[in-house]
């Protein structure tokens, strides 16, 4: 029994499955990465299978291996220079011929390989019969009928993958040909390279023939690095070659190859596939003819839409509940591991800082996570595509790309996870744009500032309508923003829309629970770091340095109100509860005050005393300007700093006594100002972050956060300025 | 005649594509090529339209089926 390692790599279409192989060969043994230097994930694992060791990659998804995207390009590149043992094609088995056009070239790279016909069962239900031995021989690879999500087939695969790993090189090649025409040409390219290097087998260089021909970038930039001392010799017959062709045939090789492969693909399907039942419209096809349908489409797709953003907020609130109670619990406990009533800055770092500053984030965590659930669910089952398709004659006429609206979406949860999800965009400019206005995509951390804001200042009948005006604000803003950056900064042609549209297919329930997680996961990670570190710095910031004087002596005023309590308690007729809540109360107010003097005196009170005249225009005064500074580290900050600069301790959004002090010191309108500078300010320095690492500089994030800045800072002294003239809520 | 003017329902072969490189392969790969039989199974004639090809459904953006010639 040897202990060998087997390198596989796991290749595929998307929407053929792979993913769910992928676990089903894997489970919990996986890790995902980057490869380097492009935000292409990589998703390797391990699986140990009859004594040897996998070591399992799944490649990115693709239709092809040209260089024309990214993720060819890196799939590609891992074939050639990784030289996996065994490569897997996944295909989706009720859709061969297309399926097949990867394999095609995978068989032309002379790979290892194994074909799992995955989805088997809807083949089969569909009543395709295949003649497994003949197309196994006709393909030059084995073929093994699995069903991913039923976890039907994977021994059978992985055997397959064994015997193959362990078979000797030279037999299984299978060589394509490409018609006459072509065959001659590649033959004359092929005999250059024999001249110059005897030790590539026959089939590389007819490989390296066949791409050179296509006019592959990739593959001319890696012959000219060698150096062949015919180099020039090879660009001539190159060029000599595609335009006889072009001339004899009528179009560039590129084309012809293509068409050959798909000939060669029927031809071998039209000997082993039978169909028992008649090909018409299958059921997708009934259900698109209303999701996708002019005048249905859009409403079905806006009602869609309402429904998932109900269900976040209407079953995620219990929830929220709960986790609410459960901090303030937790905030109990620490706060009785010392006396009452005493100052240690460990104590308040724990509990202000910390506790106060996590629980803020994490208790969003519901609505989040219902949020990219109900996602989940539209991606797994193939709805997502659809929308994509009716949302692309809007985004188009902003500038943008069909595609970009899933981003949007997901920003309404979080912008972090929405601006990774821009990956799917190929054109740079495309995804640039989407990445710079998804922050105006109001998400869930805001919430907590309106959920303090709107019951406070506006009556119980607008508070949908604010919500929502809000929101809409902040689309509009999106809209007109990227339409700016698309003709200007990012003007020029935008990627043509082709995408495929899966079939609809159920979604399993562990499907979509590791979809939902995977971005889940990711909110909880900027809680659990970010926040955690910010939370302390800046309860660092406003509780240093502390005053030595203050305005008033707390001490002698606590001593007075605790003598007052103790001649109290000495009358007969002494009501010792009253009494006690009069003195607690009175010791609450002294505290408070004194934290409210601490903070005007700290680092960042003064910050916000200098920061004054800039917000002033906006109808902001130094306290706003000092919360704002924590609201920068994460949104969700601003409400427990407002409560500490108002002096009313551990303030949430649902604060009555928080509300009361911003009642009688603000105007309903600069209210409204202030929600607004928070929708359209730099959501947190975690996006900022994120900006950077997915666009690969420094420039475009700090573009991002100034141009939000500036924006904020524009429309909001806009805002107050105009509806102080006109006198709407002063 | 191009793609973009083919009404629903219809049976059509792809003639020839008017694009670069990059396009042309991207459209093979999905099934796109010249020779290829194709059913149009939405055009809205304004926006992108969705076609059946070899065995898949294909989204093509508005821009893109003008490039395709079909008879």
């Amino acid at each position: 029994m040897t202990h060998k390692k087997i390198k596989v790599a796991l290749a595929g279409n998307p929407n053929s499955g792979k993913t769910t192989v992928f676990n089903a060969i894997t489970g919990a043994h996986q890790h995902v990465g980057n490869y380097p230097g492009v935000t292409v994930e990589k998703k390797s694992g391990s699986r140990r299978f009859q004594n040897h060791e996998l070591e399992v990659v799944d490649l990115p998804g693709v239709y092809s291996l040209t260089p024309h995207s990214v993720e060819e390009v890196v799939a590609r590149n891992f074939l050639v220079e990784e030289k996996p043992d065994v490569v897997i094609d996944i295909i989706d088995s009720s859709n061969l011929e297309r399926n097949l056009y990867l394999a095609v070239q995978l068989l032309e790279m002379g790979v290892p390989l194994v074909l799992a016909f995955n989805m088997s069962d809807v083949s089969k239900a569909r009543g395709f019969r295949f003649d497994i031995d003949t197309l196994s021989k006709l393909l030059g690879a084995p073929i093994v009928a699995t069903v991913g999500h039923r976890n039907q087939g994977i021994d059978e695969l992985l055997n397959t993958v064994l015997l193959t790993a362990a078979q000797s090189n030279g037999d299984r090649k299978v060589s394509i040909s490409y018609g006459k025409e072509i065959d001659r040409e590649l033959q004359k390219l092929q005999a250059i390279f024999v001249s110059e290097n005897e030790t590539l087998s026959s089939h590389h260089r007819r490989w390296l023939a066949i791409k050179l021909l296509e006019g592959d970038t990739e593959v001319q930039k890696l012959i000219d690095h060698k150096g062949l001392k015919n180099v020039d010799n090879l660009h001539d017959a190159i060029e000599r070659s595609v335009t006889r062709l072009e001339d004899v045939m009528g179009d560039h090789p590129e084309i012809l190859i293509a068409d050959r492969r798909y000939g060669y693909i029927s031809g071998a399907l039209k000997e082993t596939v039978s169909s028992t039942v008649e090909q018409r419209k299958t059921t997708s096809d009934r259900i698109d003819s209303v999701v996708t349908n002019r005048l249905l489409g859009l409403p079905l797709f806006l009602g869609l839409m309402y429904a998932v953003f109900h269900l976040t907020f209407t079953v995620g609130d219990p929830m929220m509940g709960w986790i609410e109670e459960f901090f303030g619990w937790l905030g109990g406990t620490v706060e009785s591991w010392w006396p009452a009533g005493s100052d240690s800055a460990l104590k308040s770092l724990l509990l202000d800082g910390i506790i106060g500053g996590v629980g803020g984030v994490v208790v969003f965590l519901p609505n989040i996570l219902l949020l990219f659930l109900a996602i989940a669910i539209l991606e797994d089952s193939g709805y997502m595509a659809r929308a994509a398709f009716i949302m692309d004659r809007l985004m188009h006429k902003i500038g943008l790309h069909g595609k970009s609206f899933i981003p949007m979406l997901i920003g309404f949860g979080c912008t972090i996870p929405a601006i990774m999800a821009t990956r799917t965009l190929e054109n740079r400019r495309d995804r640039l744009t989407t990445m710079l206005v998804a922050p105006l995509m109001s998400c869930s951390a805001r919430l907590a500032i309106y959920a303090l804001i709107i019951p406070a200042f506006f009556p119980q009948t607008w508070h949908g309508a604010m919500l929502w005006t809000i929101y809409v604000i902040g689309i509009l803003l999106a809209i007109v923003s990227a339409k700016l950056l698309r003709s200007t900064v990012f003007k020029g042609e935008s990627t043509p829309f082709v995408m495929e549209l899966p079939p609809y297919r159920m979604p399993t329930l562990k499907g979509i629970f590791i979809h939902m997680w995977e971005r889940g996961w990711l909110y909880l990670k900027k809680a659990g770091t970010i926040i955690l570190g910010i939370s302390i710095v800046l309860w660092a910031l406003t509780s240093y340095p502390q005053k030595a004087v203050y305005d008033q002596d707390y001490e002698a005023a606590a001593a007075q109100a605790t003598a007052e309590y103790e001649a109290a308690t000495q009358l007969l007729d002494a009501d010792l509860a009253a009494a006690q809540a009069l003195l607690e109360e009175k010791l609450d107010s002294l505290a408070q005050a004194q934290q409210a003097e601490d903070m005007a005196y700290s680092v960042a009170g003064r910050i916000g005393h200098w920061l004054e005249p800039l917000v002033r225009p906006m109808g902001f005064d130094w306290k706003i300007a000092t919360a704002l500074i924590g609201a920068f580290a994460a949104k969700e900050v601003f409400v427990a700093q407002m409560g500490i600069v108002y002096s009313v301790g551990e303030a949430d959004e649902e604060s009555d006594a928080l509300r009361e002090k911003l009642t009688s010191n603000y105007s309903p309108l600069v209210a409204f100002c202030i929600m607004l500078f928070a929708l359209i300010s730099a959501p947190c320095m975690a996006t900022i972050a994120i900006t950077k690492r997915e666009s690969n500089s420094w420039k475009w994030a700090l573009f991002q956060l100034g141009g939000l800045t500036v924006l904020a800072w524009v429309v909001t002294v806009v805002t107050f300025q105009l509806g102080s003239l006109l006198g709407i809520g002063v | 005649m191009p793609l973009a003017m083919a009404g629903m329902g219809h049976h059509l072969r792809v003639v020839k594509i008017n694009a670069g490189h990059g396009l042309c392969e991207r459209l093979s790969s999905m099934g796109l090529v010249p020779g290829a039989i194709l059913e149009v199974l939405s055009n809205g004639f304004r926006g992108p339209m969705i076609v059946a090809v070899k065995g898949s459904r294909v989204m093509l953006g508005r821009g893109m089926a003008l490039k395709v010639l079909v008879e």
